[in-house]
């Protein structure tokens, strides 16, 4: 522990190495699967099904002879993108609504967080089922779904961010410059409360994935002949006792991506925290 | 033959990340002894009395030895622990931060006697302690926030007291305080420590501290040991140029001149009042917490005004309300014949003041360059062209001492008097005729105070400035301004040039004041 030189911040955290590079592996994997699968993910081989893995396909294939291993790459594709959208909307959204609660207080303040009160009393589960009912089920009402729970989720990291920075002298610098309240807050809130914000992105892309798989299991998510991780376990779900393999291989990917993301998460959230940062700053000698 | 002392430190090095922060450090403390580490920002002084306790952050790297009563202090950390609790008492700057917010005093005395005592504590060793650091047993039920900052130091001390340490550290433990609450705080330490014959070892960067409380000193800069000796030999006759510029920085110099008033009245503050409400019982609204009363007094352009008080009278509050952060609840401000109540101040006024805020590391946005930071007010002035921009900034910068290239640099590269210099050259970049200056030095090391001080003057006169300085040192105030106003729990309690109101104090507060200044070195 104290043999340990703290010099090790110019290092990486081990977690965010290891998190990075899985949850790289994964998009790189579903970015590929854009341009390019081992087979068309959508040629099905009756003669062919249940084949175990092998040299012709690496994790077998499927009820319908359809390659596992091309499944699984355009599976995490969508994955990801239900994810990234979703954390995007919630990021577009939320920020902007927790740093004007911040910034201006009082109604404002009060509104924002009965929205958001308001927003976290449905699950995605619930609005998925709304939004399905209205616009029939499909990967973008996934995305909208749990775009809508993350929207408070931002907002309230905002805003506590940007209290804890509100009352500091450089804002009432600002303020006496002539700064108004937005400027403000995208002027000095933002950048400083911008690392609090990425890594809870980074845990909203990974209960995003794992959003995407619950909606798509209940079959509220994608439809085929598109397919999801979260879609692979639905098909495979009634075939687990004879073929578990077709189970296990989109149950693993999911896993393995949502502990990279955390991973990734964990590490950027001490990699980017002020207070381990000071211990080499000159103050602490003072 | 050696006499065996209490603590004995040999070749002390401590070093952080590659970076020696403490250089073979040697003294000794005697039993019973009050001993002085003076140092300041960033000397090292800290880092040492973290070393002697074990207290070392995590990833430091310490070499040589530390004898505690002949012996070296155990290495388990265990065991450590348990010696450390038993004798050695520390008590820190903030005690804010130090004490748990959400226990009640007592009950964080009882648990530093239960710790370091083997047998059950009772309550009345808790009264017992508080009664011996000045502290009333009611206080036992006070939550830290309830609270003043000097009787949060008591307690603070008091938990140091409960183990009966051989050796209490006090790391600047005043320098958080308003004047007389540090007075007060200084005499019951030396008081404990002639009662209980516990020996003292007290870091400051306060010179007059030092003196007042210690019979021996050291002084380290830069993590070396500079000189170490007797008291009246180290500030009588101080043998190296560092220590003869602390000593020099510490005694009072003569005032500088400066400008004379104009006579004219810049600022009218008539009958103004801010009230915060308070939540009271049952959600509903409790009674407003009246932080300033009917406060009314005027400067005149070019004045320097001063404004006294004990930390929380309100003093803050009211500059807040000069500059236009805050609305009054009643009354006016009349600023170059325009009425207003504070926020609601018209932005084609806004040029004509500006603030220096009290904490040099807390007024710059971390991610913004200082240039860009100083330029901001520079908004207020749309007509500037981009050059006079530039030229206005370069000004702003060099005027204060500084170089142009600073402006490309990142706050945290520079010190804190250095920041608080780059916080002058903003407020007075868009040449304001007000300057309000919450505490301008207070979080400065003693030998910046002098410097910083010095450069008002010399921007007053040379910019034909008005002040209104807030400062808890009288002292301060008496060089700089040409008036002062005392203030207490909201009201101004008493005004006069500053030669008049130290002679005669009328008021207790001003005589309170006035007492707790430190005899000089």
């Amino acid at each position: 522990m104290s043999g340990e030189p703290s010099a090790g911040r110019r290092f990486w955290h081990p977690s965010l190495v290891v998190g990075l590079a899985g949850a790289g592996f994964f998009v790189l994997l579903g970015l590929v699967s854009l341009v390019w699968t081992p087979y068309p993910i959508a040629a099905i081989d009756i003669a062919g099904r249940f084949a175990g893995p092998g040299p012709a396909h690496w994790l077998g294939t499927d009820i319908f002879g359809r390659d596992l291993l091309s499944l699984v790459m355009a599976g995490t594709m969508t994955s990801f993108l239900v994810a990234a959208a979703a954390t995007a909307i919630g990021m577009a959204a939320g920020v902007p609504l927790g740093l004007a609660a911040a910034s201006w207080g009082g109604p404002v303040e009060w509104l924002v967080l009965r929205l958001s009160d308001f927003l976290f009393a449905f699950p995605a589960l619930i609005v998925a089922v709304l939004l399905s009912t209205l616009f029939g089920p499909g990967a973008a009402n996934a995305m909208i779904a749990v775009g809508l729970f993350n929207i408070p989720v931002f907002a309230r990291v905002a805003r506590g961010g940007a209290l804890g920075l509100r009352n500091r002298d450089f804002v009432a610098a600002a303020r006496l410059a002539g700064l108004g309240h937005g400027a403000i807050a995208i002027r000095h809130l933002l950048p400083n409360i911008a690392s609090l914000l990425i890594v809870q992105a980074t845990i909203q892309l990974s209960l995003g994935i794992l959003a995407e798989a619950g909606l798509s299991y209940v079959g509220l998510g994608t439809q085929p002949p598109a397919t999801s991780l979260g879609l692979m376990l639905k098909d495979a779900q009634s075939l687990f006792l004879l073929h578990p393999w077709l189970a296990v291989v989109p149950g693993l990917a999911i896993v393995l991506i949502v502990v990279c993301l955390n991973l990734a998460g964990d590490g950027l959230s001490d990699h980017l925290d002020p207070r381990l940062r000071r211990l080499g700053a000159p103050r602490v000698a003072a | 033959m050696r006499r065996v002392s209490l603590l004995d430190v040999h070749d002390l090095t401590v070093s952080l990340g590659g970076r020696a922060l403490i250089e073979n450090v040697g003294f000794s403390v005697a039993r019973g002894e009050r001993f002085g580490l003076i140092g300041e920002s960033g000397s090292g002084k800290t880092m040492t009395a973290l070393a002697i306790a074990g207290l070392l952050p995590a990833g430091a790297a310490a070499s040589g030895q530390v004898l505690f009563d002949g012996t070296p202090m155990p290495r388990a950390e265990a065991a450590l622990a348990r010696f450390r609790g038993k004798r050695i008492g520390m008590v820190f700057q903030e005690p804010m931060t130090a004490l748990n917010p959400l226990m009640r005093a007592g009950a964080q005395i009882a648990e530093a006697i239960a710790l370091n005592r083997a047998e059950i504590h009772d309550h009345r060793s808790v009264i017992a302690l508080l009664r011996e650091v000045g502290l009333e047993p009611r206080h036992a039920r006070r939550y830290p926030h309830q609270l003043s900052g000097g009787q949060r130091q008591r307690v603070m001390i008091a938990m140091a007291l409960a183990s009966e340490p051989d050796l209490l550290i006090a790391d600047e433990p005043t320098s958080a305080l308003d004047l007389v609450a540090q007075r007060t705080i200084l005499e019951l330490i030396a008081g404990i420590c002639d009662r209980r014959g516990t020996a003292l070892l007290f870091i400051s960067h306060d010179l007059r501290a030092v003196a007042a409380l210690c019979t021996r000193v050291m002084v380290i800069r830069g993590g070396r040991v500079i000189e170490e000796g007797l008291t009246p030999h180290v500030f009588g006759q101080p043998r190296h140029p560092y220590t003869q510029r602390l000593v020099a920085a510490a005694r009072p110099d003569p005032r500088p001149p400066g400008a004379r008033p104009t006579g004219e009245t810049l600022l009218e503050v008539r009958r103004l009042t801010r009230r915060f409400s308070q939540p009271g019982p049952l959600l509903l609204p409790g009674a407003a917490f009246v932080a300033v009363s009917e406060v009314s007094f005027s400067l005149a352009a070019g004045e320097s005004v001063g404004l006294v008080g004990p930390s929380g009278c309100g003093k803050t509050t009211l500059a807040r309300m000069v500059v236009g952060l805050d609305r009054a609840s009643a009354g006016d401000m009349v600023f170059d014949g325009t009425t207003h109540r504070g926020s609601d101040l018209p932005q084609a006024l806004r040029r004509d003041l500006s603030l220096v805020f009290q904490d040099p590391f807390g007024s710059f946005d971390p991610r913004l360059t200082v240039g860009d930071s100083i330029a901001q007010p520079l908004r207020l002035l749309p007509a500037l062209s981009e050059a006079e921009r530039h030229r206005r900034l370069v000004d702003s910068v060099e005027v204060v001492g500084l170089s142009r290239d600073v402006l490309e640099r990142l706050p945290h590269e520079f010190s804190g008097g250095q920041r608080q210099r780059l916080a002058i050259a903003r407020a007075l970049v868009t040449r304001p005729r007000l300057v309000v200056l919450d505490e301008p030095v207070s979080a400065l090391d003693l030998s910046i105070r002098g410097e910083v001080l010095e450069l008002l003057a010399r921007l007053r006169v040379d910019f034909g400035l008005a002040y209104l300085l807030i400062s808890h040192d009288l002292e301060i105030v008496g060089h700089v301004c040409d008036r002062v106003l005392v203030m207490d729990k909201g009201e101004i309690v008493e005004a006069g040039p500053p030669v008049e109101l130290f002679a005669a104090p009328k008021h207790e507060l001003t005589r309170a004041l006035l007492d707790a200044r430190l005899p000089p070195v």
